[in-house]
């Protein structure tokens, strides 16, 4: 007659032996890691910037006023292109007029109210672009603040605004730590990239991935192992912006360095 | 111009679309509905407490407290960008929103307030529905007065012994129930600020609890005010009108502003004061010993930006010079009226170092925003989060207080 | 409940019902909690269409190819081979039909996006060749001297064309081809 001692013992063992390779077929099981929490999603959308790539020309910027309708002259885009120029003496240059979307027409850093500072090239130690849009977060704080519910989060990941419903608080444009929204000048409701949902819903990329001559922008599903942008995530060093917010965004880049804000 | 655009400067790196977005009326918000709970826990005071010292003045800020609920709402009226909207967040509340918690707790905190006003009245508002029966013939404007009254007593018409104590015991439980969600009512607005993760400036466990003891400060501080200068304003009405009705009363009959009932009440506001002040400057302490990344052009924006907004007025006029006021011996009605309305002024200024400040600097922390109030009111929009603005939310809870006096006079014994 | 103390809660409650009935009406009927939650889909499900019915302005440069053969094949095997067609010529929006014909953007600032020598080691920028537009005859249309669709070859000239000046060419550029749809829009094309 086996003791209680040994009949737990012995249990202990086998239930540990069984789960041990049950579990390793989990670890190892990368259809299993690209679904994350299982919940059997089949897209989920990522973007993917190279900030090695990208020159800063801004016609991303250009193209998705006009494919969503922004205003041009407004001084308010849903997408724009950070200019950094580090020098010598240590100090970080940041600037983005009209939000690139003329580009950058000049080499002094603007700072604001019509004001410009000069740097000049020999004092230049490094100099790059990185394109800005909305991270369409896996914890978005904008949806959680918005009180009526005009905001909301897709099953496919992207944050759209109800333009019908949204009461024009401005409390997601407080919440966002990306500053990414804004007020629409005609609407006058919230406004933000929503990674041209008209055209990736039907098999199309977003307005600044065709636009972009470079490959600086790259839309891609995280869910389909195959997507070139999956396995540039996957396998490569990438980055995201603010991660301490929590609020896990799902715009990755390449080349993001501790200057960028 | 987007919006924002008009009154904000952008210094350095702003991200593109950042302005200044929450502008005077979400200074004003706050602020009014901290007077609203502050008025309230006044009331509630002798109410629930009994302090029997307070009873003159117990009346007084239960009605201000609901003269200023409808302009509560006001502030956020002007400020949304589509205010028909508005009743959306009773329709569809999103509770992860501090902003939808307003639904509810506005709704039942207006509801407690005119639930005890009905109580406190009901017996006035039957005697003059009765009156007003007994005469012939009434005029329009007597016929629209019965009409009101008689609306108003919800049909309890019973004004006798045992009626009106089972007022009083209505009265003291909804005053008790009263406290805690006038305390929720400005709580939560705190909450708006210090859940914003993305705001170096707010995001504090503190910022509640600091607004609810600044909301009670200003509530209180406000009564006092507007107690002293209706005592006075009597007087000085009936001064005039006695030349012509020599039979009102005299100035020597009519009471003043009564010094105990002053005194008894701003003990009351510097232990709230204390509390308010104690807290913001450990919020204070506690950034500039952590260092954060934020911390860098935060001490920018408060040591040199706002140094004079936040230590010249908010803190030296707003909190120093009334302790000063308060707390040396020989306490007058004039000091006291000095006193409260630097207390005002410093509340006003927390709220706008809070609300303005934490919008003075960008996201990116390498750039700074500086707003620009519109004084002349060129747009609908320069009106409604201008000066003007703010100024038709400072009057307008006086002009329904007038109004709502003429139905729950506030001097009468009707007891 | 015979005391008057209950007549404020009737009053409550009324209000309370009027909300509810103002909520039936203004709500549209399909608002409610989506796939992601109360927290992050409290919405209006039939706003997901609504998004995805905006009209499609870019149509990129696979739907130039289909009657602009040509100038697509030469630009494809030129340096400017990744530059989208509207990102020069604007949207395609309905075209052949609405608009009739694209513009052209000939202005010095289109190409000046890039090619505005910036002296940026660490970017992609530095490896572009560049000009100083103020320096670099200015006033001049780019298309003058350079063909956008091959930068190797000459351009055809515009209104303050060098060549249309009598001016010579400036050597070492191949002549330009012209400008028409090499595919003629067949009728019935969709």
């Amino acid at each position: 007659m086996i003791s209680r001692r040994d009949f737990c013992k012995k249990s202990l063992l086998i239930a540990g032996g069984i789960a041990v390779p049950l579990s390793a077929l989990e670890l190892f099981d990368p259809r299993r890691l690209m679904a994350e929490k299982g919940d059997g999603k089949k897209t989920r959308w990522v973007f993917l910037v190279d900030t090695q790539k990208c020159v800063g020309c801004g016609f991303c910027v250009k193209a998705c006023k006009i494919e969503n309708e922004v205003p041009y002259d407004a001084n308010v885009t849903r997408t724009w292109v950070e200019r950094y120029v580090v020098t010598k003496d240590g100090r970080t240059h940041i600037d983005s007029p009209k939000g690139a979307r003329d580009g950058f027409e000049t080499t002094k850093i603007d700072i604001g109210e019509g004001r410009f500072e000069e740097i000049k090239n020999e004092d230049i130690d490094k100099a790059f672009f990185v394109p800005k849009l909305c991270n369409q977060c896996d914890n978005p704080p904008c949806v959680q603040v918005c009180p009526v519910g005009a905001t909301y989060q897709t099953a496919d990941g992207v944050v759209l605004v109800d333009r019908k419903w949204c009461i024009g608080c401005g409390y997601c444009v407080m919440g966002c730590p990306y500053g990414v929204r804004f007020f629409h000048p005609v609407f006058h409701v919230a406004e933000k990239c929503n990674f041209c949902y008209h055209r990736i819903s039907q098999g199309m990329q977003t307005a600044c991935v065709d636009a972009c001559a470079f490959g600086a922008r790259r839309i891609g599903n995280i869910r389909d192992p195959n997507d070139p942008v999956t396995k540039v995530i996957m396998t490569e060093r990438v980055n995201v912006l603010k991660e301490e917010y929590g609020t896990t965004p799902q715009v990755f880049y390449l080349g993001l360095t501790k200057e960028v804000k | 111009m987007v919006h924002g655009e008009a009154w904000t400067l952008k210094e350095f790196f702003t991200y593109p679309n950042e302005y200044i977005y929450w502008t005077i009326q979400i200074v004003m918000y706050p602020f009014m509905t901290g007077l609203v709970a502050g008025a309230f826990v006044l009331s509630s005071l002798y109410h629930v407490f009994g302090v029997t010292q307070l009873k003159g003045i117990a009346r007084f800020s239960l009605v201000f407290s609901f003269a200023l609920l409808p302009v509560a709402m006001l502030p956020l009226m002007l400020h949304l960008q589509q205010p028909q909207r508005g009743i959306e967040v009773m329709m569809t509340p999103h509770f992860t929103s501090a902003i939808a918690a307003f639904g509810i707790v506005f709704s039942t905190y207006a509801m407690i307030v005119a639930s005890e006003l009905w109580f406190v009245y009901r017996k006035h508002f039957v005697e003059s529905a009765l009156h007003l029966r007994t005469i012939d013939n009434r005029t329009l404007s007597e016929h629209l007065w019965h009409l009101l009254f008689s609306a108003l007593t919800l049909g309890a018409m019973d004004i006798g012994h045992e009626a009106l104590e089972a007022d009083e015991r209505a009265v003291k439980k909804l005053a008790a129930a009263g406290i805690p969600v006038a305390c929720f009512l400005h709580g939560y607005a705190g909450f708006i600020f210090g859940s914003v993760k993305a705001n170096a400036l707010w995001m504090t466990p503190l910022m509640p609890v600091i607004f609810i003891c600044s909301a009670v400060v200003s509530g209180i501080a406000l009564c006092i005010l507007t107690y002293i200068i209706t005592m006075e304003a009597r007087k000085f009405l009936a001064a005039r009108k006695r030349l012509a009705y020599p039979e009102l009363p005299s100035t020597e009959e009519l009471k003043s502003a009564e010094l105990h009932v002053v005194t008894m009440t701003s003990k009351y506001l510097v232990m709230f004061l204390v509390a308010a002040i104690t807290l913001e400057l450990l919020d204070l302490i506690f950034r500039g010993y952590t260092a954060m990344k934020s911390w860098d052009i935060l001490r920018s924006v408060i040591y040199e930006r706002d140094f004079v907004n936040i230590f010249v007025i908010q803190y030296g006029m707003g909190n120093l010079l009334p302790f000063i006021i308060f707390l040396t011996p020989g306490l007058t009605i004039r000091r006291a009226m000095l006193g409260t309305s630097l207390v005002l002024l410093g509340v006003f200024m927390m709220r706008w170092n809070v609300v303005i400040g934490g919008q003075a600097f960008s996201s990116s922390l390498s750039g700074f925003m500086h707003y620009v109030l519109p004084i002349w009111p060129d747009t609908m929009e320069t009106y409604k989060e201008g000066l003007f603005g703010a100024l038709t939310v400072a009057l307008v809870p006086f002009c329904l207080f007038y109004l709502f006096n003429k139905v729950m006079p506030v001097f009468k014994d009707t007891h | 409940m015979k005391s008057h103390v209950w007549r404020p809660l009737y009053a409550v409650l009324l209000v309370i019902a009027a909300i509810l009935v103002a909520r039936k009406i203004l709500v549209p009927a399909d608002f409610g909690i989506g796939s992601r939650g109360y927290m992050y889909g409290w919405h209006r499900p039939s706003n997901e269409k609504e998004w995805q019915a905006v009209k499609v302005k870019y149509r990129t440069a696979q739907y130039c190819k289909d009657c602009h053969r040509d100038k697509y094949d030469e630009i494809k095997t030129s340096p400017h081979a990744n530059i989208n067609c509207e990102n020069c010529h604007g949207p395609a929006l309905g075209h052949p039909d609405d608009p009739r014909s694209l513009t052209i953007d000939r202005n010095r600032e289109l190409c000046a996006r890039c090619h505005f020598r910036l002296e940026y080691p660490t970017s992609g920028r530095g490896k572009i060749r560049g000009i100083d537009p103020k320096t670099h005859n200015p006033g001049l249309d780019c298309v003058t001297c350079h063909w956008p669709h091959d930068p190797r070859k000459t351009g055809h000239g515009g209104a303050k064309s060098a060549l249309t000046s009598g001016n010579p060419a400036p050597p070492g550029l191949t002549a330009s081809p012209v400008l028409e749809p090499s595919t003629p829009r067949k009728e019935g094309r969709s």
